[in-house]
């Protein structure tokens, strides 16, 4: 069997034959003659539809290429409103970080110096103290050591 | 178009250029029949397109390995009925069916005629027979579906259909016989 004896009668087999066999012809003859219209009309109408569909115009790389720009351009959409709520997140984030540093820094400053201005008051009033006592005392003193004084005379 | 049988070994210098040569004849030959075969089992036209791409891609790998036991229509016909039945499982694992929604409805498909009505009249009346096929064919099993398309629309040869399907010549005859009453039921039940 050579090539065009492998091919020739492909299409010709699925095709009806005049000959038929046995099975067929009895399967055939069962069939009513309305029956019989009707499957030649559903034949011809797939055949029909066949024909049209196969060789309707294929606008397949059109479609694709205005799916893929629909869809490239919502991935830049998606990804441009993602990447600009995660970057505003993390500037508020890192703009609170900053504001309680600075807070903080602000706060241990302020307490320093009224750390340290408590500390210059309670030295000035000591020295007050100190310098007053000192000047006073001994003054009020001197009767009575004058009284000891005589007494030890005597 | 081939030096040689198609039997015979070839050899390695002008294998892939006759395989090929071959092959081309094929596909020119048989791929509107097997889109047909595939439309009028799925009603959908890009599903259709999708299976014949994928039945002559499957065929083209396995070129090599025809060696002519049925004619190269029912091999491809055979290939195409396995990709389809993998199309259907597949699609019940996933719980996909929104593809169905692609197929095109039975008043839809029935709407191709053929342009020998003469009447209008007469056109209705074979749009209606036809939308009456279209449901009792809706209605059938996937094997007795198949069996019914490859007999009256690709009009095969019973012996062909079973080596297509895989099933014996009876078991076909037993599908088209419940099939046709189904079909002939449809026609009687509206009329």
């Amino acid at each position: 069997m050579n090539f065009d004896d492998k091919f020739a009668g492909n299409t010709d087999g699925m095709k009806a034959r005049t000959g038929g066999n046995a099975m067929k012809q009895a399967l055939e003859s069962e069939l009513e003659p309305e029956l019989e219209k009707a499957l030649a009309e559903f034949r011809l109408s797939v055949h029909a539809w066949s024909d049209a569909a196969y060789y309707r115009p294929r606008l397949v790389v059109a479609t694709v290429r205005r799916r893929s720009w629909r869809v490239a351009a919502g991935w830049a959409l998606g990804c441009a409103l993602i990447a600009g709520s995660l970057s505003g997140g993390l500037y508020e984030h890192r703009h609170h970080q900053e504001m309680a540093r600075i807070a903080a820094v602000r706060a241990a400053e302020q307490q320093k110096l009224e750390a340290e201005q408590r500390a210059r008051e309670e030295e000035e009033e000591l020295a007050k103290v100190d310098s007053e006592v000192s000047r006073e005392v001994p003054r009020a003193m001197e009767p009575l050591v004058q009284l000891m004084n005589e007494d030890e005379s005597k | 178009m081939a030096t040689g049988t198609a039997w015979e070994p070839m050899t390695n210098d002008t294998a892939p250029e006759v395989a090929a040569e071959e092959f081309s004849a094929v596909v020119t030959k048989h791929r509107p029949h097997i889109f047909r075969f595939l439309l009028a089992s799925t009603r959908d036209p890009d599903l259709a397109e999708t299976l014949t791409q994928d039945c002559f891609l499957k065929a083209h790998r396995n070129w090599a390995g025809f060696r002519g036991e049925s004619s190269a229509m029912t091999w491809l016909m055979r290939i195409a009925i396995n990709l389809q039945k993998d199309h259907w499982r597949n699609r019940r694992m996933q719980f996909w069916r929104q593809t169905q929604t692609n197929a095109v409805d039975m008043d839809e498909a029935s709407d191709w005629l053929p342009s020998g009505e003469s009447s209008i009249e007469q056109q209705l009346l074979a749009k209606e027979r036809v939308g009456q096929v279209w449901i009792a064919v809706k209605g059938l099993s996937e094997r007795q579906r198949t069996v019914f398309l490859l007999r009256y629309v690709e009009e095969a040869e019973l012996s062909e259909i079973a080596l297509a399907t895989g099933l014996s010549e009876g078991t076909v005859k037993a599908h088209l016989s419940r099939a046709l009453a189904r079909v002939r039921k449809e026609l009687g039940g509206k009329r």
